[in-house]
């Protein structure tokens, strides 16, 4: 039941985010609303994992551990984004 | 003995939790910075305190209590440097008359 | 159920926010609190590695890069797309609902007995001399998942330095901070010591309980960025050979021990048997180092 609830609101999240990507014009909020999208995607997995709870774990570990690298990645991922928005902006202030 | 404990973690707990209520109606309600700041820096310090307080008769071992009280200590040397910090931002923006 | 109720509608109250904000500050400040409210609901999950890897990471160490980003950006902004038409727009608001309705019925038409990987991992957690199933998982029984992702981690770092101007761009990383007073020198001379002994027994516990290298690898981060941003301790130029080193040694010595493993065991990657848990530990301690260092030029940026 839990694992439902938080489940849907990962499947909620990923169609925002996914929107606020597609229609926000500032780049910075898309980058956000990018990352709105990274953590719906995170939770249908947490839900995934939390169903396959079981053998004494709260939670099935294998999905857990892709989580946590897909956290770390799409992190990096972001300060990329940021780095080239803002090597962006700065060339604009120099033409 | 474990009734009494009980009666202490709750006791303590609804306290810290009315502190933090009290310090987020502040947060909402305080019409400048500094008491905004006032209000929210009261309910980590006593908020959390009171539940840390509570939750000690129950940390398992010395080892949990250790964190418990280490945990409350760094909220309190994170929000007396951010405190300040966000009221000098404040005042730079804003002087005072 | 009524917390966790709560917690969705907070969650989703920010991040609405987050995507109606008319300034990018307010986007910003909403996102940490959308992220610590979800490191929040990775503890109600029972998730314990991940609420403290997101708390750290996604809203901590993102937090600083994107207020960061925020200012810099509020100061000469980028340049923007033309917003969609009301056509165009409609029809990614039906793509997207659609595709929410498309998530969540896979979510809810989970087969009763889910697929998983739980026994399996208990049926073997013992031969990899770790009692933390997430760790277990991540140093042994998905561990090319984990060496790439430290790769990924040192070509991100990579992209970043390239982005800096071409002259002097093996300088210090990120923009030049100027020397702070007050509660934040103090906060960045107070908290570094503390800090990196609570990153030494985040690692440490990560053996056997939720913790381990990416937390506390964030918090080193955190331990170091917090002196760069007072001011009182500038970071040392990209060209540095300690520094490279630093962010390189951990996936190196991950592919050298699995190389290692290839030759003893004849699997890539494989732990040889007897020798686990040193291996385990030399490699974690220095993936934690790499990891740590790469975090935090990351946030730093490239040169400006």
């Amino acid at each position: 039941m839990t694992a439902d609830v938080y489940g849907l609101l990962g499947a909620v999240l990923t169609g925002l985010g996914l929107f606020g990507m597609l229609v926000r014009t500032e780049p910075l909020l898309r980058i956000l609303a990018f990352n709105l999208l990274g953590g719906g995607v995170f939770l249908v997995l947490g839900a995934i994992a939390r169903r396959g709870a079981g053998a004494g774990f709260a939670a099935d570990p294998v999905p857990q551990a892709i989580i946590l690298t897909g956290i770390v990645v799409a992190f990096a991922a972001t300060t990329i984004a940021v780095a080239l928005l803002l090597r962006l902006a700065a060339r604009k202030d120099d033409a | 003995m474990s009734l009494l404990a009980d009666a202490f973690t709750v006791f303590c707990v609804v306290a810290g939790i009315g502190f933090f209520a009290a310090g987020t109606a502040g947060l909402l309600r305080f019409p400048d910075t500094g008491s905004r700041l006032h209000a929210l820096t009261k309910a980590d310090h006593l908020g959390l305190g009171l539940i840390v307080l509570g939750l000690l008769p129950r940390a398992e071992a010395l080892g949990g209590a250790f964190r418990l009280l280490a945990i409350w200590g760094l909220v309190l040397l994170a929000s007396a440097a951010t405190g300040p910090l966000l009221a000098r931002i404040a005042q730079r923006r804003d002087p005072p008359a | 159920m009524i917390v966790d109720l709560a917690l969705v509608g907070g969650i989703l109250a920010l991040a609405l926010g987050v995507l109606v904000a008319r300034q990018a500050f307010a986007a910003v400040a909403l996102f940490i609190g959308y992220g610590l409210l979800l490191a929040l609901a990775w503890g109600r999950l029972g998730l314990m590695d991940v609420a403290l890897t997101e708390a750290a990471i996604g809203a901590g160490l993102s937090g600083v890069l994107l207020l960061a980003a925020a200012r810099r950006l509020s100061a000469a902004p980028a340049q923007e797309d033309s917003p969609p038409g009301r056509v165009t727009r409609a029809l990614i608001g039906a793509g997207c609902a659609i595709l929410t309705c498309a998530v969540g019925a896979a979510v809810l038409l989970l087969p009763d007995a889910p697929p998983g990987l739980a026994a399996e991992v208990a049926a073997n957690q013992r031969a990899t001399a770790l009692g933390n199933p997430v760790a277990s998982v991540l140093m042994a029984f998905r561990g090319l998942d984990t060496l790439l992702e430290s790769a990924v981690l040192v070509l991100a770092v990579i992209c970043t330095v390239a982005l800096a101007p071409d002259q002097g761009w093996a300088g210090p990383p990120g923009a030049p901070q100027p020397q702070a007073d007050g509660p934040l020198a103090l906060l960045a001379r107070l908290l570094p010591p503390l800090g990196i002994v609570v990153a030494a027994h985040i690692f440490w516990i990560g053996v056997d309980a939720p913790g381990g290298k990416f937390q506390a690898a964030a918090i080193l981060a955190a331990m170091w960025l917090l002196p760069w941003m007072a001011g009182i301790a500038p970071a040392p130029p990209i060209g540095t050979r300690a520094l490279r080193i630093t962010v390189a040694a951990g996936p190196a010595l991950f592919i050298a021990v699995g190389l290692l493993g290839a030759m003893l065991t004849g699997a890539f990657l494989a732990w040889p048997s007897g020798f686990e848990k040193p291996l385990i530990l030399i490699v974690e301690v220095a993936l934690t180092l790499s990891i740590a260092a790469a975090l935090a030029l990351l946030v730093m940026g490239p040169r400006t």
